[in-house]
């Protein structure tokens, strides 16, 4: 009887709401094939796997993968370059956009703030190739940068070639790209302050630098601190896009992360088993830290990031 | 006491006005300098005589790039990406968003699970390579329509969106005999243009730019996007055999005014396009903000 009922709630449910499942139906099938069953493809992390037998026919190997994993001269070569990009990006990356924002927030003439703004968020819409083919033809030894290096009486340097450039290449280029549009969610908590505030400032006899003090940064603290948790949440994954187009063996030293090892070992040397095991424990810690950041991020806040 | 204060907030005025000017400079100086060395002689490049404007100005790096036939056909492959994955993009997205705006429908909680998870957790790049691979869509133009279909946080912003029209609107229809297919077509679409124009900027920006999976998943030359032809022209110096003609006898590589020109026409669209659509740009950005 109670089975009955259920059944009937059910039909009725996909009855009234038929037009809606009806839409939803090839969105749920795409997740299914696109991400949910590369999903289940993790599990070659723990096999043997090969092309030829497939998921279903591989040997598998237990936690083997994971043993060679940590007994591997590189993983700890792979953390450090992971965290300390991530580390040197929020420390050099991360205020940068506050402080534009402030700035754009103090001026006052409207054609200059539109123009300004309008350049800052540009580079974020170049494409990855195009960013690192000119960073490639400025840096290579007859690129600008040598050019001037050499008009001012010193040596070439191999920049793309030697280790110790590449961090600083890398974050320079990210935040050339990302500092403007990074400053939009700033602006936008800036455009809520109302404008009050500000004027009994003045009656007070408060100068610009004193608003931005007492009045700018303090309202800017709550989208600062969750934009800093967000951050914190990504610290363990660097994109691999970049590094590889950027990267080659005599800067591995400093340039070489998860993501382009995993990359390297698996898509280009194919050798499947291993990458995954290096993939699944980078999302794994990945997923754990944004998880809990974005617990943090609801408990400060009341709303979820998603 | 007083020209103190004045003193110190015209140097605080003064730094933000020199902050944003600095910013704008270092992003604008590459760009003209790019565009200027793809004009000039490769001799006033390889000299260092480029300093703002072209030197020994001369559109031979433009000509020699525009007989190579490759990059034509990776142009063709690239509009084609764009409009067509755009379309599908815009597609896929609104019928994710208007069933997860609806409270009245049962699998809504378990569907926006499904959806937002993957932006939390993936398998990576090797399962969905032999995914795509087990599939049969390796080398094949649909791999790459279909791989990047929808994106989950793009869904979140339309969703959100079709939660904020009143409800009196269906309501309305509803009493009409309209059901939720017209619903959407007629009344919901119709009130979402600026969203939907934002949105699929975005995504058009995303296919225009996107290198890496096209790269991974396509092998003939002739389906390739212009980003990965370009990353073989500058990166790689992969001399292909109609340009490597079209070069002067001797040269053994690119020089630097090719490889300049290069970049600047596959940037090119997104640059001329971007002062015209700036405005959905930036209420792209502030609808994905607004959001957190």
């Amino acid at each position: 009887m109670k089975k009955g009922e259920r059944k009937r709630r059910i039909l009725k449910e996909i009855k009234t709401n038929k037009f809606l499942y009806l839409m939803f139906l090839p969105v749920l099938i795409w997740y299914i094939i696109f991400a949910y069953v590369p999903m289940g493809g993790i599990t070659i992390a723990f096999q043997k796997y090969s092309v030829v037998k497939g998921i279903l026919g591989s040997k598998w190997v237990g936690f083997k993968n994971f043993q060679t994993l940590f007994a591997d001269p590189y993983f700890f070569r792979l953390l450090k370059n992971t965290l300390l990009i991530n580390i040197y990006g929020i420390i050099f990356g991360f205020p940068l956009p506050i402080i534009l924002a402030i700035a754009f927030n103090e001026v006052k003439n409207k054609h200059f703030k539109k123009i300004t703004q309008t350049i800052s968020y540009l580079p974020y819409f170049i494409s990855v190739v195009v960013v690192a083919s000119m960073l490639i033809q400025f840096l290579s030894t007859e690129g600008v940068v040598n050019g001037i290096l050499q008009a001012m009486g010193k040596e070439p340097i191999f920049f793309l070639q030697e280790a110790k450039y590449f961090r600083f290449i890398y974050l320079a280029s990210d935040i050339w790209q990302g500092v403007g549009f990074s400053a939009i969610i700033y602006l936008a908590a800036l455009s809520g302050i109302p404008q009050e505030q500000y004027e009994a400032a003045t009656v007070d006899g408060a100068n610009k630098f004193q608003k931005m003090l007492y009045i700018t940064i303090p309202c800017l603290i709550p989208t600062i601190v969750m934009m800093f948790i967000i951050r914190l949440g990504s610290v363990i994954a660097v994109g691999h896009e970049k590094i590889i187009l950027l990267y080659n063996p005599l800067t591995y030293e400093t340039a070489d992360v998860f993501n382009s090892y995993v990359y390297r070992v698996g898509l280009q040397d194919m050798k499947y088993s291993y990458a995954q095991a290096v993939s699944l424990f980078q999302n794994v810690v990945g997923f754990i830290m944004v998880f809990t950041a974005n617990k943090i991020t609801r408990k400060l806040d009341g709303t979820t990031l998603w | 006491m007083r020209s103190k204060i004045n003193a110190g907030e015209k140097l605080y005025v003064f730094f933000c006005y020199f902050f944003i000017i600095l910013l704008c400079v270092t992003i604008l100086y590459p760009f003209i300098y790019m565009v200027s060395a793809s004009l000039s002689s490769t001799t006033a490049v390889m000299r260092n005589k480029v300093v703002l404007w072209p030197v020994e100005f001369t559109a031979e790096a433009y000509r020699v790039v525009a007989q190579y036939k490759g990059i034509w056909t990776a142009y063709a492959n690239t509009v084609f990406y764009t409009v067509v994955g755009t379309l599908i993009n815009l597609a896929f997205t609104i019928l994710a968003a208007y069933p997860l705006s609806k409270k009245r429908w049962g699998a809504r909680k378990l569907m926006s699970f499904i959806l937002v998870f993957t932006m939390w957790f993936g398998g990576g790049q090797i399962p969905f390579y032999l995914t795509m691979k087990n599939l049969g869509l390796l080398d094949s133009r649909i791999a790459v329509l279909i791989y990047g279909a929808v994106s989950a946080y793009y869904v979140i912003i339309f969703r959100t969106h079709f939660e904020s029209l009143p409800d009196s609107l269906e309501e309305s229809a509803r009493i009409e005999g309209a059901n939720d297919i017209t619903i959407l077509m007629k009344i919901m679409i119709p009130l979402s243009k600026p969203i939907m124009a934002a949105i699929a900027l975005y995504y058009a920006i995303g296919r225009w730019n996107s290198y890496f999976w096209e790269m991974m998943l396509i092998q003939d030359e002739k389906k390739l996007p212009v980003q990965v032809i370009l990353q073989r022209i500058v990166i790689n110096s992969q001399l292909s055999e109609d340009v490597a003609s079209a070069l002067t006898a001797g040269q053994q590589s690119f020089p630097m005014t090719i490889k300049f020109a290069a970049i600047v026409i596959t940037a090119l669209p997104i640059i001329c396009i971007y002062p015209f659509l700036q405005k959905y740009f930036v209420s792209g950005a502030l609808v994905g903000s607004v959001k957190e």
